[in-house]
């Protein structure tokens, strides 16, 4: 059942995002950006939560669930260490996933070259 | 007839072929919704095959996922990929992964530092930009809304 | 005066066509065209970026040109050729190797005829004798400078061209025998306010159609075929549909460059080929051979471009677009 939620969940994820595509011509940077953002307020408002429950991976996978994570961090370590937690929660929590990309991204630029299309 | 920017765009529209939306949602749905079975299941083979906690293993999942589409990317394979499954390639952090991986690729010829390195964020950086933005405004919301 | 109408220059003395190369990449090698072309190589062609690349597609095509027609460096006087790179790189690197007197000149995509046309007036004013006028484009470099990254996955839109990999070169002289340029339209620009990079052909089909126009009024010439550099199934239909609106109707004996090159279903091109290489190329080997057996005798052949760049894109600034004809007599 989770792998059938995580399905339909990631699925119309990304389904919004190719109507918004499509209809609006939207580069895919805007959609990455506003995926995020919404992701960011959605957890804000206790809505996220609730999408994690139903769709497991289908929910912290699309770039929302990224959203997610930032603000989770940053509610957290705001909880705890005020300010300071607000500013630097958010990083923490989403820093493995990044730097994991800058890592890769890094290894995979030395290793191999952009190939003709 | 001479033709003035408004009456243009109405030729235009006739012209201009439509991209094939109900087509690309499907491929969107079933593209996306694989990535994302794929991380749970990579979830659960460190939950039940680790002892990892679940928290942690979603994000080792995470970390998977991206190593992964950075190889795809690599050997050339993720935008052949994207091609047929347009979002459902961008929306999963596999998508974010390929946009930090293609420029730190595309730039490897002008140098490792001003190249590679310079470039590395050039497309992920508005969302690190706006989501570390976002993420602050909404902890100082929960400081200020307890 | 040469010139005769409002735009036109009328080219008395004889300005021939004496021979053409051209050379390809791939995936133009697998369209309908592939046995008209001289060359046909990989993309990366063993260079280590696909600028250097681009820059030896250039350079190959000036000098097999020159080498295949056993003519010396001092039998030419002028090298007119252009580019879509910044600071047009790719042919002053290739000027730079072969040593001719060089005028390098940005047009975008209508940099073939924009280049012919200026050898003609050259050769017409008694300036020159022989004049070598090219130019080049490359997908990969070209979508690095103006879009997104190679490997970035994603959908390119219906209404998107495909930049052609390939360059071609000209031979144009005051003697010997060949098709001859008779008359050269130089363009206005026109900008009716399209923004979408991804639409090309519509931004430029107004300056097309405009140029077209102008030089048929100007001259009187009946055309036995008209064919535009780089304006896809889209910019060839609004063209149509322009001429059409005028009780001009060209739509049996006008084609495009961008919807030759390419299968357009079967190669995946979306609306077809776009860039300086693309109009050079179907010139150079499919057009050029027509002339010579006499399949045309009466030609205008028009390269447009899109003079727009990253930067005032992003600025909000649409795209100007510009077409220049040449009328050429086989």
């Amino acid at each position: 059942m989770n792998y059938v939620m995580s399905f339909v969940i990631g699925g119309l994820f990304c389904v919004i995002g190719q109507i918004i595509m499509d209809k609006f011509k939207l580069n895919a940077a805007y959609i990455l950006v506003t995926f995020v953002v919404s992701g960011v307020f959605l957890n804000y408002f206790g809505i996220y939560d609730k999408l994690v429950e139903i769709g497991y991976s289908g929910a912290t996978v699309p770039l929302p669930g990224f959203g997610n994570s930032l603000a989770k961090g940053a509610i957290e370590e705001a909880s705890k260490n005020g300010f300071m937690g607000a500013l630097s929660g958010g990083v923490m929590k989403t820093a493995p996933g990044v730097a994991a990309a800058l890592l890769f991204g890094y290894m995979v630029a030395i290793i191999f070259n952009p190939k003709k299309k | 007839m001479k033709y003035n920017k408004e009456s243009y765009k109405k030729v235009i529209d006739e012209y201009t072929p439509k991209n094939k939306i109900v087509k690309n949602c499907f491929m969107a749905f079933i593209f996306g919704g694989a990535i994302c079975t794929l991380g749970e299941i990579i979830k659960n083979i460190f939950v039940s095959g680790f002892d990892v906690p679940k928290d942690d293993a979603g994000v080792m999942a995470s970390v998977v996922l991206v190593g992964l589409s950075a190889l795809l990317t690599g050997f050339g394979v993720y935008d052949d990929l994207g091609k047929i499954a347009g979002a459902g390639t961008i929306v999963p952090i596999t998508g974010f992964a390929n946009s930090v991986v293609s420029p730190a690729l595309e730039y490897k010829k002008e140098g490792l530092v001003l190249g590679t390195a310079a470039n590395i964020f050039k497309l992920a950086g508005p969302v690190l930009v706006y989501g570390y933005l976002s993420a602050f405004i909404v902890g100082l919301l929960s400081l200020i809304f307890k | 005066m040469k010139k005769i109408g409002k735009q036109t220059y009328n080219i008395k003395d004889d300005v021939v066509i004496r021979d053409t190369f051209t050379v390809v990449g791939t995936k133009e090698g697998e369209g309908p065209l592939k046995n008209n072309f001289d060359l046909i190589v990989d993309d990366l062609w063993g260079e280590d970026s696909w600028e250097k690349s681009e820059r030896k597609f250039q350079k190959t095509a000036i000098e097999t040109l020159l080498n295949k027609n056993r003519l010396q460096k001092d039998d030419i006087d002028l090298l007119i050729s252009g580019d879509l790179l910044n600071q047009i790189v790719s042919s002053s690197f290739a000027a730079r190797d072969i040593g001719l007197p060089y005028i390098g000149i940005y047009g975008a995509c209508s940099t073939m005829a924009l280049s012919m046309g200026v050898g003609s007036l050259l050769i017409d004013g008694g300036f020159a004798s022989n004049v070598i006028c090219a130019t080049s484009s490359h997908f990969c470099s070209a979508e690095k400078q103006y879009r997104l990254p190679l490997e970035m996955g994603g959908q390119r839109p219906m209404s998107s061209q495909w930049t052609v990999t390939g360059s071609g070169a000209v031979w144009l002289s005051n003697t010997g025998k060949g098709p001859k340029i008779k008359n050269v339209t130089f363009g206005k620009i026109l900008d009716l306010g399209v923004t979408d990079a991804n639409n090309m052909g519509a931004a430029m089909a107004p300056a097309a159609h405009d140029t077209l126009k102008q030089n048929m009024l100007d001259t009187k010439i009946d055309y036995d075929l008209i064919v535009t550099g780089d304006l896809g199934i889209v910019g060839k239909s609004i063209v149509n549909r322009m001429f059409h609106d005028e009780n001009m109707s060209i739509e049996k004996k006008y084609d495009d460059c961008g919807t030759i090159i390419f299968d357009i279903e079967k190669q995946d091109v979306h609306a077809g080929g776009s860039g300086c290489g693309c109009s050079a190329v179907v010139f150079g080997s499919f057009l050029y051979k027509k002339l010579l057996n006499k399949e045309i005798k009466k030609l205008l052949f028009t390269s447009t471009g899109a003079l727009h760049s990253p930067t005032v894109s992003l600025q909000g600034d649409s795209i100007p677009g510009i077409a220049h004809c040449i009328g050429i007599e086989g």
